[in-house]
């Protein structure tokens, strides 16, 4: 029997193109064309990229779909951006973002 | 098979909404044995789809607003009850007007309200940022109404219904009503759903939206129609508004009898983070299409009253069915034309607010009380037959 590694890629046979590179909190990310930035991050082992509003509890992605709304960080300096449904543009930076993302506007 | 209830109720409540829960409540408190018996579930209807105003400062002197005094004094006192479970907000309201004109306006009515009883205090257009720093620039002026408050309305609901059966109150979800059962003598000896019979000397109309329907299973009509609304929830965000903050056109859009469109910026925060936008209104039956054109101006009204939500996201829309009564008044009390039959229903934008109220007096009708306020501009035969 084949026993090819069982990854999304894999499973598919894709021949993705050369990769570049996002930012994540200050360092370099690997990312596909085409791929959302969650898949990039969650290709590079990382799995939360916010924290809650009361808790200050890790959020990645739940749902991968654009749904839930769980995977919001801030990109480019803009808040409460779905990850899942954002392409990994060259370049892009990602931060983890604390809790609304939205302190500055408070009164 | 059809079975009787056993022991024998005083009450059946039909609606699980807020006006509904409220009824329950006071009923149950009051020492009446009560159903609650509701075709969806708990707070499924307009009220799952409301804001949760608790507002005297858009009501004019009159029936409405006696009710709506009536109401903040008892939701200060449900508020502890309940617990903080339901959000309730003393948070005030501040209406702000555009121009000179519309300040004016504002001022007359409010001088009206304040001989009624309303706590209301005028905001120069310079001090308006003071109360909402996020306000725009150069708007003529304002007025505080610290009365104004808020609650999350399912859950207000929810908890009244809470406590309704922890005073004895049975709760009946996922059954409609396909009859209301009448005498020979014509008075009303309780209802029916497709799985069982309820049998009560009185049964409440609390159906919302849906009274009509229920008003006519009793024999009687009662003219209810849905008056659409939108409302408009953003992203979380950190306390940006801290009152209720309306524009004045919204007071007339209210009390206007038009069927067409009106929107006028309504936005509030909520503990939960995102901003609610309101409010729109228009009669076009229960078509729950979604409206761009609505959701285009409730958006631009908002921003141009809180420039800063111009850069902020709308995670998503819910609208409701307002139940509108042609003279924007609710129909509250028992029916004289069906000796049992009381209404609770028809509130229009305003049944959060003024449930308790409302479920206060049916109590003390129910209970051969003299209710503490008259009940005859509420009557359901009031409106001409059709």
């Amino acid at each position: 029997m084949n026993r090819r590694r069982r990854t999304p890629a894999g499973l598919v046979e894709a021949e993705p193109g050369p990769a570049h590179h996002i930012e994540f909190d200050g360092r370099a990310v690997r990312a596909l064309s085409g791929q959302s930035i969650a898949a990039a991050l969650w290709a590079d082992g990382v799995l939360a990229w916010r924290t809650t509003r009361i808790g200050g509890r890790p959020r990645g992605v739940f749902c991968g779909i654009g749904a839930c709304f769980d995977c919001l960080a801030t990109v480019n300096g803009r808040a409460n951006q779905r990850t899942c449904l954002l392409p990994a543009e060259p370049g892009a930076v990602v931060t983890t973002q604390e809790g609304h993302g939205r302190a500055d506007l408070a009164v | 098979m059809l079975k009787t209830q056993r022991p024998p109720l005083d009450v059946v409540v039909v609606g699980a909404g807020v006006v509904g829960a409220a009824c329950a409540y006071y009923a149950a408190r009051a020492g009446l044995a009560v159903a609650v018996v509701d075709r969806g579930p708990v707070a499924g209807g307009t009220t799952g789809a409301g804001e949760g105003n608790l507002l005297v400062s858009d009501k004019e002197p009159g029936p409405e607003l006696d009710l709506a005094l009536l109401s903040t004094r008892l939701w200060r006192e449900l508020a502890e009850d309940l617990g903080p479970a339901v959000e309730y907000e003393p948070k005030g309201g501040v209406v702000v007007a555009a121009t000179t004109a519309g300040q004016q306006a504002l001022r007359a009515f409010a001088t009206g309200q304040t001989a009624a009883g309303v706590a209301a205090e005028e905001v120069p257009g310079e001090r308006l940022r003071e109360l909402e720093p996020h306000l725009a620039p150069g708007l003529a002026g304002g007025f505080h109404y610290p009365q104004d408050a808020q609650v999350q309305p399912a859950l207000a609901a929810a908890h009244l219904l809470r406590e309704a059966r922890r005073m004895g109150a049975e709760l009946i979800t996922g059954e409609s009503v396909t009859a209301v059962d009448r005498g020979p003598d014509g008075a009303v000896r309780g209802v029916r759903t497709g799985r069982r019979r309820l049998a009560a000397p009185a049964v409440v109309n609390a159906a919302g939206t849906w009274g009509g329907e229920l008003a006519a299973l009793a024999g009687v009509q009662l003219p209810v129609m849905p008056r659409r609304g939108f409302v408009l929830v953003t992203e979380p965000l950190p306390r940006i508004v801290r009152h209720k903050v309306y524009a004045a056109d919204y007071v007339a859009d209210v009390a206007s009898g038009s069927a067409g469109l009106q929107t006028s910026a309504v936005v509030e925060g909520t503990p939960g983070g995102p901003v609610l936008i309101g409010a729109s209104r228009e009669r076009v039956g229960f078509d729950r299409t979604l409206s761009q054109e609505v959701l285009r101006r409730l958006a631009g009204q908002a921003a141009e009253l809180f420039p800063v939500l111009a850069d902020v996201a709308v995670m998503r829309v819910y609208r409701g069915f307002r139940p509108y009564l042609p003279d924007h008044l609710p129909a509250v009390g028992a029916d004289p034309r069906v000796p049992g039959l009381y209404h609770a229903c028809g509130h229009e934008g305003a049944g959060i607010g003024l449930a308790p109220a409302t479920g206060l007096l049916i109590s003390e009708q129910l209970t051969g009380k003299q209710p503490e306020l008259d009940l005859a501009p509420f009557r359901a035969d009031r409106f001409p037959a059709a």
